[in-house]
């Protein structure tokens, strides 16, 4: 008999807007010491699959229709409470997405770690306590003794998702459910807990429910995978299958929606050395203030340097990646090039015009010349405008447009991004968050920059969705000859798109050259240990390569 | 798919399919919502009579007829008459025009100058915001009887002051309410983004800052009215308030108050009618918190 094992499992959502149909029909099995992936885009039910088995859906609007999950034999859909409450934490654990959000601030590590393990046994609280400590150092959190008595702001997202596991660990669970628990992390971390998560499965016999939207990850981990569509199981099987021999036309998309290689030839550009720099950073340093708030403002003034001595140069029409991972001062060389803030030395320059010295009006008509995508189209977009009104008052910014005119700028803009132009009197939460960010590409290219800065631009979106924004900024940078700086920490989608890449480290950029050059042969240790990192969608090679791991001296 | 063939089917604005804004959506939330819809009714209903209470009063609110005196509610009055002989459902309405007038216009003031404040203050931050919130810190410190009695000693007794010193009292809460909603809209891309694009200040705060904090400042504003007709009411009871023979319900409340034992029905509607509309305001805020709050949407 199988460890737990899920038949036909029907969710709906009762809520105002009428019923959705959130899981239709799910069956797995999972065995002692097996890892069983869950794929699917946002939306798909694969979190409200598992959240069913430990009883944690909202309901109402949630509601079980049908269907069995049995845990050793067990019915647990249909468990009282209390008797859930013994599965729940000590026979099931779960790991959550965001490290940040699930730690109480308010209690040290030690308490909530201690926690589990009093409430599912009656050990003393020392015996605990050394339990706790235990499971802190199997997973890697160096001194334990001394950050048992820790709050969780003192410790690094990696740190926290490490502190996580060990919860969910302490208790010695046959199941692990671990959602999304990497996505909120930099690649070289999610190394890191993912081989710990393989390793400690290994050691005590766990069997793990691996949800996640990313293929990679999947890859090197699962046994076997159900790739969910729209709450139905559209392909499952071993990893082998689902990744060499796919049947299914969605898996196919979203195999095919990672880039895998180079740029596409002919959006290749020569970048011909001996040019003059169409846009340079030279030697921009962007230090922020930390101090305290005090309206005297005597308080002590700390310094630091998000930006440090940076210089970079493009040619027109190029594109340059930005890579580095979380804080390392990519989104504030955006921020320096558009003034969100102030630089405190260096110099940029825009086609022969510095635009870090313009103030006042002049700054204002220089704007249209560099504009920027942001990263969340859900926050990018002014909630309180139509789709109409946003572009609209980005044409007349720069020049006073009259009516019927406008309406033709508008229509045409909607036409470039591939926006339905019947569209234009809607509000963007009426949109996908695709959709979103075609508007938000939309509102940057209606003053018609020389110069757009893209950060993160697909990084909250779904992979296949991913793909059609990447290609549809390629195509409309060499329609109109945009010199583009594309800011990702994801390096797949660097590759794909860009001539050039500068590898950006605590503020500094460590390499910088030709993007295949890099990606190829890269010469500095951080380079190497973040493309080492990189998960591949293909299970042969990532279960067999080797991991650089990068410590700075 | 090419921009001309896309273009030819648009000709002007009014073709085009339109959306649904969140106002709408909101008043499609709000409408479900059946005691907020009552308290909806119950406040209009309240306010077109006091508007139309010159017209459609049965009495006059001051003559008085001393041969009635006190009398009970009968045919002829359908709420009694006060020891005056006053007819009471007359006053009342009268008293609804001053106390109504109070709520609104104590709470747009307060509104006007504490949206403005608080826009400008969180939205400039740094020393403006630090200046600006001290100085609200220190009005708040003031003892608000005093200052509105200190008011009425300086410049006599007068309707007009009482809105002002109401909405000046009122104001500091809103402008740090708003100051609230500002800094974290402050925080949205779609700001820096309208930065990017070049817009002046002015603008970004009237297009994209205020619109989005119109939510919250609704909600607030419903909560407030109540609270200042009741503030008048405390005023006018204290003898602060307007002046027979004009009425308030506040001030009928006061004098219903010493006759509480012979004369009940003088303390009892006016109450009721007070109460009825508080209710009111205070479900109809309730209701459009539920549909503003964007929460509600989502499940």
């Amino acid at each position: 008999m199988s460890l737990l094992s899920v038949k036909d499992l029907h969710i709906h959502f009762h809520t105002r807007n009428g019923l959705v149909k959130a899981v239709n029909g799910v069956n797995f099995e999972l065995n002692k010491g097996e890892t069983l992936g869950i794929v699917g885009e946002s939306g798909s039910g694969k979190t409200v699959c598992c959240y069913s088995l430990l009883g944690l859906l909202p309901s109402p609007p949630a509601r079980i229709e049908s269907g069995s999950a049995s845990f050793e034999g067990k019915d647990l859909l249909h468990m009282p409470e209390e008797e859930l409450r013994d599965i729940r934490g000590n026979r099931i654990a779960m790991i959550f997405q965001d490290p940040m959000t699930s730690l109480n601030p308010y209690m040290k590590l030690g308490a909530q770690l201690i926690e589990p393990l009093t409430i599912h046994s009656d050990i003393s609280k020392d015996e605990a306590r050394k339990r706790a400590i235990a499971a802190m150092q199997e997973v890697g959190i160096p001194e334990p003794e001394r950050r048992i008595d820790c709050y969780p702001h003192e410790f690094s997202g990696g740190m926290r998702q490490r502190v996580m596991i060990a919860m969910a660990l302490v208790t010695e669970p046959d199941i692990l459910i671990a959602d999304e628990p990497t996505t909120a992390l930099d690649v070289t971390v999610q190394a890191q807990i993912l081989d710990l998560i393989k390793k400690l499965q290994d050691k005590h016999d766990i069997a793990v429910i691996f949800i996640s939207h990313d293929l990679g990850v999947i890859a090197g981990c699962a046994d076997k995978i159900i790739v969910m569509h729209q709450g139905d199981i559209v392909e499952s099987g071993t990893t082998d299958e689902i990744f060499y021999k796919t049947s299914h036309d969605y898996t196919k998309k979203l195999l095919n929606a990672i880039p895998t290689s180079g740029k596409p030839a002919a959006a290749s550009l020569d970048t011909n050395k001996g040019q003059e720099p169409f846009f340079s950073i030279d030697q921009l340093q962007t230090n922020y203030d930390i101090r305290d708030g005090s309206f005297f403002g005597n308080g002590k003034k700390e310094i630091h340097k998000a930006v440090d001595n940076v210089s970079l140069e493009l040619v027109e029409g190029e594109t340059l990646g930005l890579v580095g991972e979380s804080g390392c001062g990519k989104s504030t060389i955006a921020k320096s090039i558009m003034r969100l803030v102030n630089i405190s030395s260096g110099k940029i320059t825009l086609d022969g015009k510095t635009i870090s010295s313009l103030e006042g009006e002049e700054l204002k008509r220089a704007r249209g010349d560099f504009q920027m995508v942001f990263q969340d189209p859900y926050a990018s977009l002014n909630p309180r405008m139509t789709v109409y009104d946003s572009l609209a008052e980005a044409l007349n910014t720069q020049s006073n447009i009259d009516k019927s005119a406008l309406l033709d700028r508008v229509v045409n803009l909607m036409t470039d991004v591939g926006l339905p132009a019947q569209a234009i009197r809607k509000y963007p939460h009426e949109f996908s968050g695709g959709q979103r960010q075609r508007i938000a590409i939309a509102r940057a290219l209606a003053l018609q920059p020389r110069l757009l800065i893209a950060d993160e631009p697909v990084s909250a979106l779904d992979v296949t969705i991913q793909a059609q924004i990447l290609d549809l900024l390629l195509k409309l940078i060499q329609k109109y000859r945009i010199t583009m700086i594309f800011i990702s920490h994801d390096l797949s989608v660097v590759r794909y798109l860009t001539d050039r890449t500068a590898v950006m480290y605590q503020g500094k950029i460590v390499e910088y050259g030709e993007t295949e050059e890099i990606f190829n042969k890269p010469k500095h240790k951080y380079t190497q240990a973040l493309l080492s990192a990189i998960p591949i969608a293909d299970p042969d090679k990532e279960r067999s390569r080797e991991r650089i791991i990068f410590s700075p001296e | 798919m090419s921009g001309s063939e896309e273009q030819a089917t648009i000709k002007d604005l009014d073709s085009v399919e339109s959306g649904t804004s969140l106002w709408q959506d909101a008043w499609n939330r709000l409408k479900k919502n059946r005691l907020a819809m009552f308290g909806l009714c119950v406040v209009s209903f309240m306010i077109i009579i006091a508007l139309l209470t010159p017209w459609i009063a049965p009495y006059s609110y001051f003559e008085q007829n001393l041969d009635l005196g006190a009398t009970p509610p009968d045919a002829d009055h359908w709420l009694g008459t006060d020891t005056l002989g006053r007819d009471l459902l007359t006053r009342i309405m009268y008293g609804s025009r001053i106390s109504l007038m109070v709520g609104f216009l104590a709470t747009a003031v307060a509104l006007t100058i504490g949206v403005l404040w608080g826009t400008v203050s969180g939205f400039f931050g740094g020393r403006v915001d630090a200046f600006m919130m001290r100085t609200v810190d220190i009005l708040y410190a003031l003892p608000f009887t005093i200052f509105i009695i200190l008011l009425m000693v300086v410049f006599g007794r007068n309707i007009l002051l009482l809105f002002m010193a109401i909405g000046a009292v009122e104001w500091l809460t809103m402008a740090r309410i708003v100051r609230g909603q500002v800094l974290s809209i402050r925080q949205q891309e779609y700001i820096d983004a309208a930065i990017t694009m070049g817009l002046p200040k002015a603008q970004i705060m009237w297009r994209h800052v205020i619109p989005n904090t119109l939510g919250t400042i609704i909600i607030y504003a419903t909560l407030t009215i109540p609270n200042v007709i009741l503030l008048e009411s405390f005023l006018s009871f204290l003898g602060l308030g307007v002046q027979p023979p004009q009425s308030s319900w506040g001030l009928l409340i006061s004098y219903g108050v010493e006759t509480m034992e012979e004369y009940p029905w003088l303390l009892f509607f006016p109450a009721l009618v007070l109460s009825l509309t508080l209710f009111s305001l205070n479900f109809l805020g309730d209701g459009l918190r539920d549909a503003l709050d964007p929460k509600a949407s989502r499940d």
